[in-house]
């Protein structure tokens, strides 16, 4: 159970001369609700952009199930700006495209929704759906890979039905109402069939209700997909309900780690986070 | 029952078409112009088709179509052109002896093959446009949007300029261009007469991009077309579904581009200019782009009324003795571009929008005005 | 399936070169060569050095009027992140707009015309085709980019038909000069010198003038302009302005060396100008006048060498090359697009 899924070993991410994440080190436990908190510009996302591919970190490794997915060293022109505290001295390289991650079973959700907006909720599912598929291109075209393809429309039938959201099976994502987008993103996210989902700010503008909910729907789907979750959230109460281990994050660097008392009641936290609040 | 209904249209449409191009191809002496729009309509919906596959399918703006066309062009003219021609075709700088010995072995091989030998041609030319697609796109794919199409123009020209060479002359004839190309070939022993060959062809080369437009992979080409972030992060390879979808709609350019050299009987490296490449631009934008079905209808309306029903904005009009002001050569294109802009501009979605063509919605539609009119009444 | 291909046309040859030798054994058969070209001997690589001074002189001048042309293409790019597809075409029709002007005037007065109409004719094609089209999507607007060059190139066939027409010769400006053993017209001295002025000038008025600090901040962050009062409208006007007025000038350097203008007459030189503005760095003005310079140069010197077909594909090899190697062109900025 307590066997670490994810793991980050001195991350830090600088672009030009800022350093947007420094030094961050997380360890993700399986089957846990881990949560990376911050204000504004903490550099959360960054941090997640890094760990799933999307950007190559400047200094640090990123281990996911027991496989090193990216690791980086300050290199030519970074060598001499590299601002970060950590110095590494292990100079080895490891780049993979996020799509590879993807399938290696870790998927996201994205901060301003990033659904296909033309096409409708149920190819949205099957198109995530589409990263396993083990028939080539003229195998598909001329479709024979028939067990293959029903295979697929069932299961993404099947998890529309799970999520409740097959009444609008056929109707165009972008004309879902803002709060089911959200959760047709994270269906989407589920259909990759991840062991780890990382949710880029799930609540966000959505009402204390319906965050109440989500919280439901998180801690469901993990059960029912026995997942990990990984996520950054501003709301304070749903991140303080649900997860198990909580990471701050400010300025780009961690501030504070624990449980949700623990955190709650560092003072670096409260000058960090609930001091920006009160301004 | 729709459905059903469907399918019995969609049958004897399909019926009518056939019987209607048999008759055509006895009769083909009285309707020459019909024959030659048809024909050079359904060639420029192939390469229609193949470039909405990747401008409206995948997003990837390309304007290479005119170069791949053209090595179809060359490489299916240089293969069947006759060995009995050849030294008309080359009179200036002679043939290549390689050339001259592939083509003997033809010559000299079974009829049977001989018979298949035109679209053997056609394969490889969409082969060879296909393999240097995919060496290319490593390259060219990695670009966005505008930079992307700058490129790919730009590799058309070099392809241009590879051909109207003179360092290639014994093989392209240089500037001088291939002449002497047959006609198209007959298929299955005759029952199938040569005016239908284009068609046929140009069918099943639709068919299987449809088929691969509503496979899993289409899905995926969609997918990077809406949101490449979102689609990398679901897991989709960028770099493999670009250059899948590049190199089949090269592929099929390349079909197109020997199917238009078996029609002109005649090519030079001038026909696969920018011109060309804008034109079918046109044919794109005009049937809508993301649809197939628009990008074939428009492809027929395109090249019916620049062929055929505009020609007269190109002749003086006299009514008496009073000429018509405006009506003289190339006034047709000024209209032509003047339509283009109306489409870029005002109706945006072109004939289709991203629709395919369906019954449901033509019959709604005569249903519609029907009922309207009756109202009025 | 490329395998396959290579398969193919590495089986083929030996094949065929096989059957011929077995069928007709013909005496010898020539190597896989391909022919000489006739204007290119060994003689000629040898140039002498007033021969290469001369080709460079007239390379100097073609770029020049490429330079000018590309730092329209830059201009607007930097603001609208639009390639002008129908900026050749403008300059196209400043070729012919100089024909008619000279036939009825005085050629001081033909060439305030020519550059006036030039101008007037680039703000109306961003009115009318560009500005409607301002929230579309980034491929709507390049059609319409295209389908304007489409009409100017057609409207220019259908008015003044595809024959050639010669372009009248101004007073001054085709008088020969001999330096040494080097001769060149004048129009061939005033063109790099009158580049360099015009984007002297131009660079003042851009890190100068409140406009130019206007069309800095647009061409930096579009929306944050329009939410800081900036005019767009009027500075999207002042750059297309700009760029269709050095067009203009190019045009008319270019086309007294060249003495005829035809409708096509815009395209090629379009495209090499845009490639020569990527080749510097897009948004930057030097940038572009470096690139139209390199490209101008190596293309005077490639026909000279006999390789004139080349010479056109050669702009797009370096494209080509140049995107893969260094994307932001020779200055241009790093600009890191938001995941």
């Amino acid at each position: 159970m307590n066997n670490i899924l994810l793991k980050t070993e001195h991350i830090t991410m600088q672009f030009g001369g800022v350093v947007a994440v420094d030094d961050l080190n997380i360890e993700i436990p399986e089957g846990r609700i881990t949560a990376l908190i911050g204000p504004n510009g903490a550099g959360k996302t960054t941090a997640f952009n890094v760990i799933t591919g999307g950007y190559q970190p400047t200094n640090g490794k990123v281990t996911f199930d027991g496989q090193v997915i990216g690791e980086n060293y300050p290199r030519s022109k970074m060598k001499k700006i590299y601002n970060g505290t950590y110095r590494t001295l292990n100079e080895h390289q490891v780049i993979n495209t996020p799509d590879k991650i993807t399938r290696l079973g870790m998927a996201r959700t994205f901060q301003n929704i990033r659904l296909f907006k033309d096409l409708t909720v149920f190819e949205n599912v099957l198109i995530a759906k589409h990263c396993h598929i083990k028939a080539g291109m003229l195998r598909s075209a001329f479709r024979l890979n028939k067990a293959e393809e029903l295979m697929m429309n069932q299961e993404a039938d099947k998890l529309l039905h799970t999520i409740d959201l097959h009444m609008h099976r056929d109707e165009k994502a972008s004309s879902l109402p803002y709060g089911k987008q959200r959760k047709l993103e994270i269906a989407r996210a589920l259909a990759t069939g991840p062991k780890l989902l990382l949710l880029d700010e799930p609540a966000a503008g959505m009402n204390p209700k319906e965050t109440e909910e989500l919280a439901l729907f998180i801690q469901e789907i993990k059960e029912s997909f026995s997942l990990t979750i990984f996520l950054i959230e501003h709301h304070m109460d749903l991140v303080m309900n649900i997860s198990d281990k909580i990471y701050v994050l400010d300025y780009g660097k961690t501030i504070a780690q624990g449980s949700a008392n623990e955190v709650q009641n560092d003072p670096a936290v409260i000058m960090a986070y609930l001091g920006v609040e009160e301004e | 029952m729709n459905s059903k209904r469907n399918t019995l249209l969609t049958t004897i449409s399909f019926v009518l078409a056939i019987v209607f191009l048999y008759w055509l191809s006895a009769n083909r002496l009285q309707h020459g112009m019909l024959v030659s729009v048809l024909q050079k309509g359904v060639i420029f919906a192939l390469v229609a088709v193949s470039m909405n596959l990747l401008n409206g399918f995948t997003g990837l703006f390309s304007l290479g179509q005119a170069g791949f066309m053209s090595i179809g062009a060359y490489t299916t003219a240089i293969l069947i052109i006759p060995v009995k021609s050849l030294d008309g075709v080359y009179y200036m700088n002679g043939v290549h002896p390689f050339i001259r010995a592939m083509k003997m072995l033809i010559a000299d091989s079974p009829a049977f093959i001989q018979s298949v030998f035109p679209f053997i041609a056609l394969l490889l030319g969409g082969l060879l446009a296909a393999g240097i697609a995919a060496i290319v796109g490593v390259a060219v794919l990695r670009l966005k949007s505008d930079y992307l199409a700058i490129a790919t123009l730009g590799l058309s020209e070099i392809v241009r300029a590879i051909f109207s060479s003179p360092n290639f002359d014994q093989i392209t004839n240089g500037s001088y261009g291939l002449n002497k190309i047959p006609n198209f070939p007959e298929m299955a022993w005759g029952l199938i007469p040569s005016l239908l060959t284009p068609f046929i062809v140009v069918g099943v080369c639709i068919a299987f991009i449809l088929l691969l437009i509503n496979s899993s992979y289409g899905r995926a080409f969609k997918a990077i077309r809406e949101d490449e972030i979102a689609a990398e992060a679901m897991g989709i390879n960028l770099f493999k579904h670009k250059s899948m979808s590049f190199v089949v709609s090269s592929f099929f350019s390349a079909i197109a581009g020997g199917l238009l050299a078996m029609y002109m009987r005649s090519i030079e490296a001038k026909t696969f200019s920018i011109p060309l490449t804008y034109d079918i631009l046109l044919i794109v934008v005009i049937g809508g782009i993301g649809s197939v079905s628009g990008s074939i209808i428009s492809a027929f309306l395109v090249t019916a009324a620049k062929e055929w029903w505009l020609r007269f904005f190109d002749q003086p009009l006299f009514f008496g003795d009073w000429q018509v002001p405006l009506f003289r050569t190339g006034f047709r294109m000024v209209i032509f571009s003047i339509l283009l802009m109306v489409v870029v501009l005002v109706y945006r979605k072109g004939l289709m929008g991203s629709n395919e063509f369906s019954w449901d919605r033509l019959l709604g539609r005569f249903k519609r005005t029907g009922k309207s009119e009756g109202g009025r009444a | 399936m490329v395998s396959l291909v290579s398969f193919f046309f590495l089986i083929a040859p030996v094949v065929c070169t096989c059957y011929y030798h077995v069928t007709f054994n013909p005496i010898e058969i020539e190597p896989f060569s391909f022919t000489e070209n006739t204007t290119f001997g060994y003689g000629e690589l040898l140039m002498s050095m007033t021969t290469i001074l001369q080709h460079c002189l007239t390379g100097i001048s073609l770029g020049g009027a490429y330079a000018l042309i590309a730092i329209g293409y830059t201009l607007v790019y930097g603001i609208l992140r639009l390639i002008n597809f129908a900026h050749g075409d403008i300059f196209m029709m400043a070729g012919y707009f100089m024909i008619f002007a000279l036939a009825s005037f005085p050629w001081p007065v033909a060439i305030i015309i020519t550059l006036v109409v030039t101008t007037v004719m680039g703000i109306g094609i961003e009115k009318f085709a560009y500005k409607p089209l301002r929230n579309a999507p980034r491929m709507s607007i390049m059609i319409s980019a295209i389908g304007v060059s489409y009409l100017l190139q057609n409207l220019s066939t259908y008015i003044f038909t595809a024959i050639p027409r010669g372009y009248p010769e101004l007073p001054y400006l085709k008088r020969i000069f001999r330096i040494g053993e080097l001769s060149a017209s004048f129009v061939t001295i005033l063109t790099p010198i009158l580049t360099i002025i015009l984007v002297i000038i131009l660079m003042i008025l851009v890190n100068k003038t409140k406009t130019g600090m206007a069309m800095r901040a647009v061409s930096k962050d579009f929306e944050t302009a329009k939410l800081m009062g900036i005019n767009i409208d009027r500075i999207v006007s002042v750059t297309f302005a700009i760029g269709s007025l050095l067009a203009g000038v190019g045009s008319i350097l270019y086309f007294t060396d060249r003495m005829s203008v035809t409708p096509f007459s815009g395209t090629l030189p379009g495209l090499k100008c845009f490639v020569a503005a990527v080749f510097g760095g897009i948004g930057n003005i030097p940038g572009a006048v470096v690139g139209g310079f390199f490209i101008g140069i190596v293309e005077t010197l490639l026909i000279a060498l006999g390789y004139s077909t080349f010479s056109d594909a050669f702009t797009f090899l370096l494209l080509i090359i140049m995107l893969l190697i260094k994307p932001t062109g020779l200055f241009g900025e790093k600009n890191v697009e938001k995941v």
